[in-house]
Formats: C-alpha cells, sequence, structure tokens
C-alpha cells in the first residue's frame, strides 16, 4: 500500500472512530479515550528512536512535558488555538531531541540510555525552578467552556488528539519503508558495520532523535487543557516514561502497528483499572506485563502473530 | 567575609561526608555495570527497598538500622543471584538483548517503587536511633553524627570489597570474568557462578546503603529516581569499575552537590548531579571510558 492510500485509510478509521464516539454520547468515553490515543502519539514517536534505531530512550516524560509547558508558558502570555500550541511544542521538544542527539552521538547503548535519564532530571529541575509557569507549586489553565467545530471541547481535544495519532503513526509507516527507515534498521544490526558502508550514522541518528522528540512533544501540548491543572510531579510522572517503553515492547518494535496495538491494549486496561481497582494498581500492571513480555515474547504481540502464522503456513 | 568562609568550609566538610555515602550507593554499581557490564537502573530501587526494611525493623522492634541491614546482606545476597539468573538465562544466554534487558531493570525497578506506594504510601519515613539527633563541633566546623556514622560504613564498607576483590580467591575470579570469560572457562572456573556471586554482591551492598539513606534523610518511595543518575555519574566519573575512582567520583561530587546547595538552594542539587553526567557521557567518548 502506497503512502498516501495509507493517509486516507487512516484517516476513515479516525473518522469512524469519532463517528462511533459521538454516538456513545458519554464524556467520560472522551476523557478516556483521549488518554489512549496520546499514548499512540508517544509510543508511536518512542518507536521511532527505540525500535527503529535501537537507541533506547527513558526521558520520554521529559519531552512530553516540555510540550506541555511549552502550551502553559504560551498560555499565560498570549493565549494561541491549540493546533498552533501543537506546532510550537513540536518544535521546542523537536530541538531539545537534536541537541541531546549532538551531546550523546558518540554514546552508544547503555550510555545513551542513562543520559536521556539524565535530561529528563536536568528539565524537571528547570522547570520546577522556574516561577512563571508555576514551579513546583503547579499552575492553573482554564479552557473554554466550548470549542469550534464540534462543540464540546473535550471531543475537540479528542478529535485533536487522533488526527495526531494518524500523523504519528502515517509518519512512522512511511518512515519505515523508505531509504531512511534502511538506514535506521542498519544502526540497530549493526552501526559500525553500517558506518563502515558509508551509511551516514550521525546524521540518521539526529533525524531519529530530532522526529522522536517532536511527537513527543505534540502529545504533550494539549494537556494542559486536558488536565486544566499542570504541576511537575504529574507532568513529569514517570508512568509517562514507563509506558512509551512498555507499548512498543508489548506491541513489537520493528513495525508501526506494534505501538499502536500496544497502546491501545495497555492504555485500555490502564483506564479500566483506574476506575475498578486503584491508579498505583494500574501501574504495577504495566511493570508486571512489561517484565513478562520482553521474557517471554521479544517480539512483541507482532512478533508471537508472525511465528503463529509462519508455523500454520510451513 | 568571615561568614562566607566559614560557610564555604562547612559545606565542603558535609560535601566529604555525603561523598563518602555516595560511594556506598555507587558501589554495587561499580560491580554490576563496571566489571560485570549488566546496566542495572533498577539498583537505587533495592537501595530504597533497603530502606524500608530497616524502616520496618526499627519501628516494629526498636532495631538498630545499620544492624538491621548487616542481618539482611543474606536476605539481598540471594535476591541478587536470583535475579542474575533470570537476567542470564532471558537476555545474557540469548546473545545481545540491550534493549529488552534495559527495559527489563526498568521494569524491575518501576514495580519495586509501585510495589511500596502500595504497601506504604507516599509518606516520607524516618528511622530512630541514638546517633541521629547530636553534631560534633570542631572550632566552627560542623559535623552532624547523622552524616559522619553512614561515611564511616560506607568506608568500612568500601576497604572491605577492595580488600575482597584484590586478595581473595573469587575477587580474582570476579575480576578475570571482566577481561576474559573464556579465559576463564578454560581455567576450569564457571563464569556463569562467578558472575552470580558478584552481582549478588553488589545487589547485597545496597541493604546497607539503603540503611544509611534512611538515617541521612527521610524516604519515600520515588527518592531512588534521584540517586540513578548520581550512581551512575560517579561510576562513569570514577573509571568504570575501579573503588579507589568510585570514592573519588562520589566526593566530588558530594561537594559540588553541597556547594551548590548552600550556595543556590537545595532544589537545584539534582539538576547538578545530572548536568556532571551529561557532560560527563558528552566529553569522555566511549573510548577513553574503555569500551
Amino acid at each position: 500500500m502506497r503512502s498516501s492510500t495509507f493517509v486516507i485509510c487512516a484517516l476513515a478509521v479516525a473518522a469512524v472512530v469519532f463517528g462511533l464516539s459521538r454516538l456513545i454520547e458519554s464524556e467520560y468515553f472522551f476523557f478516556a479515550g483521549y488518554v489512549v490515543l496520546q499514548y499512540i502519539v508517544l509510543a508511536t514517536a518512542w518507536n521511532i528512536l527505540g525500535g527503529y534505531t535501537g537507541y533506547v530512550n527513558f526521558g520520554s516524560a521529559a519531552f512530553f512535558a516540555l510540550g506541555a509547558y511549552a502550551s502553559v508558558a504560551i498560555h499565560k502570555t498570549f493565549p494561541l488555538p491549540i493546533p498552533v500550541l501543537i506546532v510550537i511544542g513540536g518544535v521546542i521538544s523537536g530541538l531539545v531531541g537534536l541537541g541531546m542527539g549532538y551531546l550523546t552521538l558518540r554514546l552508544r547503548g547503555a550510555f545513551f540510555a542513562i543520559a536521556t535519564l539524565a535530561l529528563a532530571v536536568v528539565v524537571q529541575t528547570l522547570i520546577t525552578n522556574w516561577d512563571f509557569v508555576g514551579g513546583s507549586r503547579g499552575a492553573y489553565i482554564l479552557r473554554p467552556a466550548s470549542a469550534p467545530l464540534v462543540g464540546s471541547y473535550i471531543e475537540y481535544l479528542f478529535l485533536i488528539m487522533l488526527v495526531l495519532a494518524v500523523a504519528a503513526v502515517s509518519t512512522a509507516r512511511a518512515i519505515e519503508r523508505s531509504r531512511l527507515g534502511y538506514g535506521f534498521a542498519t544502526i540497530r544490526d549493526d552501526e559500525l558495520a553500517a558506518e563502515a558502508s558509508g551509511v551516514p550514522t550521525l546524521r540518521l541518528k539526529l533525524v531519529a532523535t530530532t522526529l522522536s522528540g517532536a511527537f513527543m512533544g505534540m502529545a504533550g501540548a494539549p494537556l494542559p487543557y486536558y488536565v486544566t491543572y499542570l504541576d511537575p510531579a504529574s507532568g513529569f510522572s514517570l508512568a509517562y516514561a514507563v509506558n512509551s517503553i512498555a507499548m512498543p515492547l508489548v506491541g513489537g518494535t520493528t513495525t508501526w502497528i506494534g505501538p499502536v496495538v500496544g497502546a491501545i491494549l495497555l492504555g485500555t486496561i490502564q483506564q479500566v483499572a483506574t476506575v475498578t481497582i486503584s491508579s498505583a494498581v494500574n501501574l504495577l500492571i504495566v511493570g508486571l506485563v512489561l517484565i513478562a513480555f520482553v521474557i517471554i515474547a521479544p517480539n512483541g504481540l507482532v512478533g508471537l502473530v508472525q511465528g503463529w502464522f509462519a508455523k500454520r503456513t510451513t | 567575609m568571615d561568614i562566607p568562609y566559614e560557610l564555604l568550609i562547612n559545606a565542603i566538610v558535609a560535601g566529604l561526608l555525603l561523598g563518602g555515602f555516595y560511594a556506598a550507593v555507587t558501589i554495587g554499581v561499580s560491580i554490576s555495570f563496571g566489571i560485570l557490564d549488566i546496566v542495572n537502573i533498577a539498583h537505587p530501587a533495592f537501595i530504597i527497598l533497603g530502606s524500608y526494611l530497616a524502616y520496618v525493623l526499627n519501628s516494629r522492634f526498636g532495631i538498630d538500622p545499620i544492624l538491621v541491614s548487616i542481618m539482611m546482606l543474606p536476605v539481598f545476597y540471594v535476591l541478587g543471584a536470583a535475579i542474575y539468573q533470570t537476567y542470564y538465562l532471558s537476555f545474557e544466554r540469548r546473545g545481545h538483548e540491550a534493549l529488552r534487558s534495559l527495559a527489563f531493570f526498568f521494569g524491575l525497578l518501576f514495580v519495586t517503587e509501585v510495589t511500596l506506594v502500595l504497601v506504604f504510601g507516599v509518606d516520607y519515613r524516618y528511622v530512630e536511633a541514638s546517633y541521629i539527633g547530636p553534631t560534633l563541633h570542631f572550632g566552627f566546623v560542623d559535623l552532624p553524627l547523622r552524616m559522619l556514622v553512614p561515611f564511616l560504613m560506607a568506608v568500612a564498607m568500601l576497604l572491605a570489597l577492595e580488600y575482597f576483590l584484590a586478595r581473595t580467591f573469587i575477587g580474582r575470579a570476579i575480576n578475570a570474568v571482566a577481561q576474559d570469560q573464556v579465559a576463564l572457562k578454560l581455567m576450569a572456573a564457571d563464569p556463569i557462578r562467578i558472575k552470580r556471586i558478584a552481582f549478588g554482591i553488589s545487589i547485597a551492598t545496597t541493604a546497607l546503603a539503603g540503611a544509611l539513606l534512611i538515617i541521612i534523610q527521610p524516604v519515600e518511595p520515588s527518592v531512588g529516581r534521584e540517586y540513578i543518575g548520581r550512581v551512575f555519574a560517579i561510576c562513569v566519573l570514577g573509571g568504570l569499575g575501579s573503588l579507589p575512582g568510585t570514592m573519588l567520583g562520589a566526593v566530588l561530587l558530594g561537594v559540588v552537590e553541597s556547594l551548590t546547595a548552600t550556595f543556590y538552594g537545595p532544589s537545584w542539587a539534582p539538576a547538578v548531579a545530572f548536568g556532571f553526567l551529561l557532560l560527563t557521557l558528552a566529553f569522555r567518548p566511549a573510548g577513553i571510558l574503555g569500551r
């Protein structure tokens, strides 16, 4: 399937999802759905760097929160519509991703992963000490009662996140089938050999860190309007970092569908567990599922299904 | 200008004491990451586990936290050996699985933290012992026993481990496994067993480090996260796996952090540690680090 056809199909699926959601007529469904969609974007963004090039980023929360805090800062000075905020959040987090790429270009494997953890704490400390966006006290955002096009504000946020998810997944799929994607795969499989065969590994890594960071920032940009109160502890919550790693690993990291499957599955389980049990227990479930999957099913659900089909055809 | 001068000396002394404690926290990672090449980012989570065990036994039965941690050493050793066995069977034996083993330890970190939150809640917990209150005074220099006792315990642990690694058969085998695993096999020693022992020791150190932590400051489950950056910064600074290097790196970081907290405010201290780590990682390419 060509990329343009895929985008049209994805938009059609999104339209059906949105149409069906409106039939349910429950505000809660949109609140829960928004979170799941947000995780699709986050997981896909993580996978562009982690799954395709094999560089583990533990600092997803930092990029995500940067997008969110950019929105807070802009909201306090000169309120702009959310789609513009998403672009700004994406640009800022993308630039930080580029900077991180430059700083850590020479680091491989574990050192890169540790550096991203460090980056998350540095960014969190800077935001906590920045009084303009609320510092450690947090910031309140008054969201408008109604929104353009759809009326209800939460439906508007849901719709925006839906479009963003389509954009992220389409980008990931397009990368996978392009020269860029093959370049990424060579880095993942053997960086030294790739460099020796003339693959511009440094430039490709920068593209990956920038793109991945940018989508995480975009996912975070509408967050202040969703939660209406944002403080560093919730914006930089470890839950974002864990989920954005667990979802692609549970789904499968080598294809675009993996993170989507993982995000829908784990995201839905968490929403259900939050309502029926408690929010701490749902995080425990994610952690245990992550450990179980990396041990038992190294290629995720997609790998399991592929293995099953391969067995049947032979 | 008398007061800033005294303040400076006190900040440096506090930093030295803090550095000793940081060395105790890092020593386990120097063994697992520096020698065995296992990126155990869940290390700080085990330290917090050690803190909570000290807290439970101290508040229930009034046992001294350091005594608790010494009683817990064998338990943590077995726990560490079990984790290494899982790691070996699931990742090391299958070949290069860096991404998944990192995720495994990350999951371990997360599960430990969330479990502690579920059992104890997010309130700060602390222990009681006779040496937590008093402070020794030498002129204008203050030596709080709350910091001095952990410092001395840390130094004692470091010396014991240094002796063990340099002088005993198993200790030398642990160093050998880092250099050439196949050669060790040819000498009829089982490298997996040696690594299991080493990883067990690395986790056992967290029992003591955890008790020292809860003596120094009240602990809640997410405190461990602040230590991830510190621990790896010190380990890399100290030159991966060298125990004297670990001590040096720890003291350096302790002093810089203490100066920052004194002159700019404690809320900036975590950023210093992590900034230190980022700069070290960025400007010391992997080759110089010996890998």
